[in-house]
């Protein structure tokens, strides 16, 4: 018995190893290929301004070595782990999962409060909670349009830039109020000093410019769909890059605007001196008070998109965006009227983009178009397709991770988006419907059944 | 009108040169359905092997224009389809039958791979080179402007008509061509009458990237520079040409390109320069809205 059974064994394996050889084999010429021109020369300006080069055979032998050897290791790894298949846990460990799963959130809520207190004495840290929670935000935001409404925009970051130039703006030169007189032109513009609530009254006003703007977008694309609707909104967020760049007498151009107001506690500035926070409440004035109120500002207004979000579900409009998501003829069928429920959608996602904007204006005190590019919009996307579009936690646990992620790679500046782009190609491969793949529906019918995202449509919208 | 005139010429050079990349846009979104919008970055790698390969034969002593601008182009078309290749089997292929979006998605994290990866491999400056084609003619002077024709321009368009009667033959005539348009139809019948649909849907790929190093190079020749970030518009651009001339229409993707280029130069040359970009995705807007079928393409049937 044993004798027939290893001779079979080896015919099996010898094309095996045959098989492997000619892969990493071809692996490794198609790589010399692609990088023997790209790696393997370096061009440079040379002393007389002239392009000269340089050659970097090195670089190139390392990179084709870990190429064949990477496809050899893969071959080998996809062969003895063998594809992986649903693994059965047992139901005691299926139970715990789940009800660490349902202890997350509020946990992960009670840590997000707790921050400051914890990292008080960690400028770094802060600051970088701050922003891991602006994109939480953005992600909640465009959760709305993308995970709810089915509207795949790639120009979110219009929205983002649009309040935080309106913000801006505004704070600088006041509120305009218009007023009626009896001679031409007959009307004239007050401008409204703000002061120290400048943020307060700006900030929801920032929202509704950007809301305003979501609509602006959402008329002409009503009839679009899908990989259309997803290049016409991305058109659209270079365009508004554009003009901020261009109209240089407005916006600054490319230097940007700075000097922009920081953000006051109700009305009290958070600064030091007589009037101060510090001095008002009688403790010493320390540059963290800000960090912290920063902190607490971005997390309530993150936690009222998520809460907005949640409350929008049960409502019809809500529902009506779910089912447009899932079909758009159908809801029309129903008499759902797919211009409201449409233009809704954009209006409350580019409002919550706005407040995101307005509080980047006012964190930063600086804001120039480079921070407004498509590179934004597609980093905010990723965390809502990882997330697993509609997932509020998995948008958050996206943003966490997407945000560190970016973080641990500082150090290597210019390979981040090298990175970021191959993250995001294999985590589409790896797994198309993001990290937490299933949400429960807000409606259901004598039973709640979680439904897998594998059976969403998305994009069709 | 001698201004006109110069504004013509200038306008359909550019044009043949969108609608080189705007003809991948449209095969691919063709046959899979999908925009490839990594497909600009493939531009772009295309002028930057286009680049290398000439720096290295003029420091090998080579001074012969035509021989030096032959190998060029033979070189960039083939090392850049390998690009097309593998961006397809990596990125695309396993993907095919996923949900809408995931192609979408990781096209646009490619395109980041491709863009940085030049930068990081070859810098972030812009990398001039000195005109290789000089001198040129002068079709009409009145006086005060002379329209002028240069050698360079006469070879991008000449290259862009030989390439493109090439690429139609190859289309129509040829195995590969018929294939080609059966994938597009209907990948499933295609595959149960013997057509190799994977094979195919690479082919596919693969000529687009090849065309596309064609445009890299002639754009490399026709300004003289490339660099990193230059994919992305020009990507954008050629998808709105290829949209303008009816997605999924080989002869609209060039008339496509041809209107844009026009367009935009027109524009740039009579209202202003800052906001041609504007321009061109404004026009992207408007025709997507009011005819999403663009000017050659067939009306799409919406199923339920």
């Amino acid at each position: 018995m044993a004798a027939p059974a290893s001779t079979q064994h080896t015919v099996a394996r010898d094309p095996a190893i045959v098989f492997i050889l000619k892969k990493s084999v071809i692996s490794a010429f198609v790589a010399l290929i692609l990088f023997s021109l790209m790696v393997g020369v370096r061009t440079f300006p040379g002393e007389t301004g002239q392009l000269t080069y340089t050659t970097r055979f090195g670089e190139l032998a390392s990179i084709v070595a870990i190429v064949f050897g990477g496809s050899i290791v893969l071959e080998l790894l996809r062969r003895w782990i063998g594809p992986v298949g649903g693994i059965e846990l047992p139901a005691t460990v299926r139970h715990v999962v789940s009800t660490l799963g349902r202890l997350l959130a509020p946990a992960l809520l009670i840590f997000a409060l707790l921050v400051p207190v914890i990292f008080y004495n960690q400028r770094y840290l802060l600051d970088l909670s701050i922003l891991v929670l602006t994109y939480v935000m953005l992600g909640w935001g465009l959760n709305i349009v993308v995970g709810l409404a089915g509207l795949l925009d790639l120009g979110y970051v219009a929205f983002y830039a649009v309040g935080a130039y309106s913000y801006a703006l505004l704070a600088q030169s006041g509120l305009p109020l218009p007023y009626f007189i009896s001679t031409y032109p007959f009307v004239a513009v007050d401008f409204l000093q703000l002061g120290a609530w400048a943020f307060w009254v700006l900030l929801p006003i920032s929202g509704l410019l950007a809301a305003c703007w979501g609509v602006m977008l959402g008329f002409p694309v009503l009839r679009l769909r899908g990989d259309y609707l997803a290049i016409v909104t991305l058109a659209f967020g270079e365009i508004i890059r554009l003009v901020i760049i261009n109209w240089q007498d407005l916006t600054g151009g490319p230097n940007g605007i700075s000097g922009i107001p920081r953000p006051t506690f109700f009305g009290i500035p958070l600064t030091p001196g007589e009037n101060g926070f510090a001095a008002l409440i009688g403790v010493p004035f320390s540059p963290t008070h800000r960090l912290v109120f920063l902190f607490y500002l971005i997390l309530a207004l993150a936690l009222l998109t998520n809460w907005v979000t949640i409350r929008l579900r049960r409502l019809p409009i809500g529902r009506a965006w779910e089912a447009m998501r899932e079909d758009e003829v159908a809801c029309r069928a129903l008499g759902i009227n797919i211009t409201t429920t449409k233009l809704s959608a954009f209006a409350i996602g580019a409002m919550f983009g706005g407040f995101a904007g307005a509080f980047f204006a006012t964190r930063q005190g600086f804001i120039s178009p480079e921070s407004f590019t498509f590179q934004e919009s597609a980093l905010v996307l990723a965390i809502v397709v990882l997330g697993g579009m509609g997932s509020q936690l998995g948008v958050a646990l996206a943003a966490i991770a997407m945000i560190g992620g970016f973080e641990l790679f500082r150090g290597l500046d210019q390979f981040r988006m090298l990175v970021f782009g191959g993250v995001m190609v294999l985590l589409m491969i790896w797994r198309p419907r993001g990290l937490i793949g299933h949400r429960s529906p807000t409606v259901f019918l004598e039973h709640n059944r979680a439904i897998s995202s594998d059976v969403v449509k998305e994009g069709q919208g | 009108m001698d201004y006109f005139a110069q504004q013509l010429i200038n306008g359909l050079v550019l044009g043949s040169i969108y609608g080189l990349i705007a003809i991948g846009y449209t095969m691919v979104y063709g046959i899979v359905g999908m925009i490839n919008f990594a497909h600009g970055d493939i531009f772009m790698i295309g002028g930057f092997i286009a680049l290398i390969t000439f720096l290295i034969l003029v420091s090998m002593g080579l001074s012969a224009v035509p021989l030096i601008l032959l190998i060029v182009l033979l070189v960039s078309m083939a090392v850049t389809a390998v690009y097309g290749w593998v961006v397809e089997r990596v990125a695309y292929r396993p993907l095919r039958h996923s949900f809408r979006l995931a192609p979408l998605l990781s096209a646009i994290g490619m395109s980041f791979v491709l863009s940085n990866f030049s930068q990081v491999t070859q810098g972030a400056q812009v990398k001039p080179i000195p005109p290789l084609i000089t001198g040129g003619h002068t079709l009409h002077d009145s006086g005060n402007f002379a329209v002028q024709l240069s050698n360079i321009q006469i070879v991008v368009v000449v290259t862009t008509i030989v390439l493109l009667a090439i690429f139609s033959y190859m289309v129509s005539r040829t195995r590969f061509g018929r294939d080609m348009r059966a994938c597009e139809q209907d990948q499933t019948m295609a595959a149960l009458l013997g057509v190799d649909v994977d094979r195919t849907i690479s082919m596919t790929f693969v000529i687009g990237a090849a065309l596309a190093a064609v445009a890299g190079m002639m754009y490399l020749l026709y300004y003289g520079l490339v660099d990193f970030f230059m994919g992305f518009v020009a990507g954008i651009k050629a998808f709105t040409a290829a949209v303008l001339g009816g997605i999924g229409s080989l002869p609209g993707a060039m008339l496509g390109g041809l209107a844009i280029g026009l367009i935009e130069t027109f524009w740039s040359a009579y209202f202003s320069v800052e906001y041609k970009d504007v321009a061109a995705f404004s026009i992207l807007i408007v025709v997507l809205i009011f005819m999403p079928t663009g000017l050659l393409g067939r009306p799409e049937v919406e199923k339920v």
